[in-house]
């Protein structure tokens, strides 16, 4: 059997705390070469925490990172970076340049001069969509244009590794699938990605493998269809409750869920008016709807949201 | 190989973060950082310029030809001048003073807060220290800018004609690189854009009123003069004034190390302040 290339990047039993709270709580993970591993977790479970420690931008109390051959963070902090295209939350372009300028500008921190850099930029502009607004600045970008400058700008030292925090967050349809259309382009050339997003289809999309993180911990990890495969029946019947029980509205839902229906589903949630049959096979429970009158029923196969759901819950967050 | 010692339980320790006050660590990559801030005010020089050098001259027009008319000349250690001379020679220290110290306070602070421009930064091989020096280093220059502008202005007002002016010019430099290490301190340490507010009206004005630049310190009750004897100001003008009257300031080594100590120490913490404030 051919042994797995060495990963690109490792991180081994991360500890992190602030005060008495625990944000990452023994987190270990690899990044393989040429691989998407996405990171996806509610408010607040550590993703963030986790992207900037693999930055080298907070230590962490206890584990270790390496990275690229070797290279220890924090202490090769800057070795790693040369070699890494980062894409952060909130955007950090400068204002008072344009994009052209931006991208030059961000070479220079990589020790690339700006000579080196005129057949670069407009080859990065045209990777971006924004060959037209060369000389535009940020501030007259919509949202999905200044992003993808964004992810232009972790490209100017060619990286082997992309860290995307939240790359399409706030972005219309369009922006964003133009956004992961790029994404899937840089994942053909080689590149590998470490992503995470609240979006599960876009983790579904671009992620060859994911981390799902809460509390700071790895609940699961794996290959999204695997991931569905392992924790989920493959059926979702969604039943919304409006007219569910047309005697008492107020326990519409809930008298759906605990009738004998629930014995044809695996699993049922109720959520607000909405209840959720999990099954392996959908057809008696169909037939079994259909006789009840005023119902809005919704068959689908399982997803990832649903894993999420399932694995995180169906509170919201504090900061949610 | 499994020794003895290797099958022991580990014991869980912390390892001890590295102390915020340990030695900076600079490279050659404040210089993109540096670059990036002259080529956005190469854009808006020329309106920023009028702006730097306007209320100084105007101070200088006013106090100087306004009061001067009533004061006529000023004892200086032993040496009559004209008043316009005395404020021009100890005005132009505050300027630099106020040049860096507005850089490294607002300016400093739209990017580091506001922007997030170090952030974006710091994603490169570029480290926190190194863009505190290109921080400091930039606000020293806009300092040496402005007074250079006031300069050639104080000349064609023929004020002063001095050829020691040129070592003034020098003194100038570090007075600005001193006072943006200072400043830089309270960007480090600041909320918001309203804190800068104490810095101002509880260190710089009085500052300003006691450190020789518009009066001779020898008015001041002697305790004051103490106090005023180790500000960073007083020490500036002390250097300048003789030389823009063209003669050798006295005491130049004693001036010369209460501006460099205050460079070095507020440099430091500073830099500790920063990493502090970046290390969560």
């Amino acid at each position: 059997m051919p042994t797995p290339p060495a990963p690109l990047f490792q991180a081994s039993h991360l500890r992190k705390r602030y005060g008495d709270t625990t944000v990452v709580d023994d987190l270990s993970f690899e990044i393989a070469p040429g691989e998407c591993l996405g990171v996806i977790g509610p408010n607040g479970a550590g993703k963030t925490t986790t992207i900037r420690m693999c930055l080298g931008l907070t230590a962490p109390d206890d584990g270790h990172i390496e990275a690229l051959g070797g290279l220890r963070m924090p202490q090769d902090a800057r070795a790693i970076k040369a070699q890494l295209g980062v894409v952060s939350q909130f955007d950090s372009l400068d204002p008072d340049f344009s994009c052209a300028e931006n991208l030059v500008v961000y070479a220079r921190y990589f020790g690339i001069a700006k000579r080196d850099m005129a057949a670069q930029v407009p080859r990065l502009l045209e990777f971006a969509a924004l060959s037209h607004k060369a000389d535009a600045k940020p501030g007259d970008l919509s949202g999905g244009m200044r992003r993808r400058l964004s992810l232009a700008r972790a490209l100017v030292n060619d990286p082997k590794l992309l860290m995307l925090d939240e790359p399409t967050t706030g972005l219309d349809p369009q922006a964003r699938h133009l956004m992961w259309e790029r994404l899937q382009r840089l994942l053909q050339e080689g590149k590998s990605i470490l992503l995470t997003t609240h979006f599960m289809d876009e983790a579904e999309r671009l992620c060859s493998r994911l981390l799902v993180l809460d509390h700071g911990r790895k609940i699961a990890e794996g290959r999204p269809r695997d991931l569905i495969a392992q924790h989920l029946e493959p059926h979702v019947v969604e039943v919304y409750g409006n007219g569910a029980n047309g005697q008492d509205r107020s326990h519409g839902t809930q008298a759906l869920a605990d009738s004998p229906l629930k014995a044809l589903a695996a699993r049922v949630e109720t959520s607000g008016e909405t209840v959720f049959f999990y099954t392996q096979d959908a057809r008696p429970l169909l037939d079994a709807l259909a006789r009840h009158d005023g119902l809005r029923i919704f068959h689908r196969p399982a997803n990832l949201e649903d894993l999420f759901l399932k694995l995180t819950g169906r509170q919201i967050r504090e900061d949610g | 190989m499994s020794t003895p010692t290797a099958a022991a339980p580990a014991t869980p320790q912390r390892p001890a973060l590295p102390s915020v006050w340990r030695p900076p660590q600079l490279t050659r990559r404040w210089w993109p950082v540096f670059l990036r801030n002259l080529l956005v005010w190469r854009k808006l020089a020329l309106p920023s310029l009028i702006g730097n050098i306007a209320e100084p001259l105007i101070w200088l027009v006013a106090f100087g030809y306004g009061m001067g008319a009533l004061v006529g000349q000023v004892t200086v250690d032993g040496t009559q001048v004209p008043y316009i001379l005395f404020l021009a020679s100890g005005s132009i220290c505050m300027s630099a003073m106020n040049a860096a110290s507005f850089e490294a306070l607002y300016s400093a602070f739209s990017r580091m807060h506001v922007q997030k421009t170090w952030d974006g930064i710091m994603n490169a091989p570029v480290g926190l220290d190194d863009v505190v020096l290109a921080e400091m280093l930039w606000a020293g220059f806009k300092a040496i800018f402005t007074a250079t502008a006031i300069l050639f202005v104080m000349l064609a007002l023929n004020i002063s004609h001095s050829p020691k002016l040129i070592v003034a010019w020098f003194v100038l430099i570090g007075v600005g690189i001193t006072f943006s290490c200072i400043a830089l301190i309270f960007n480090a340490l600041a909320k918001g854009y309203d804190f800068f507010t104490y810095y101002f009206t509880l260190f710089m004005t009085p500052m300003m009123f006691l450190s020789g630049v518009f009066f001779p310190l020898e008015q001041l009750p002697g305790v004051v003069r103490a106090i005023s004897n180790w500000l960073p100001l007083t020490n500036a003008v002390a250097l300048v004034r003789p030389l823009f009257m063209d003669q050798w300031p006295s005491d130049v080594l004693r001036h010369v190390a209460v501006l460099a100590a205050y460079a070095v120490v507020a440099f430091w913490a500073a830099l500790a302040f920063t990493r502090k404030r970046f290390r969560t």
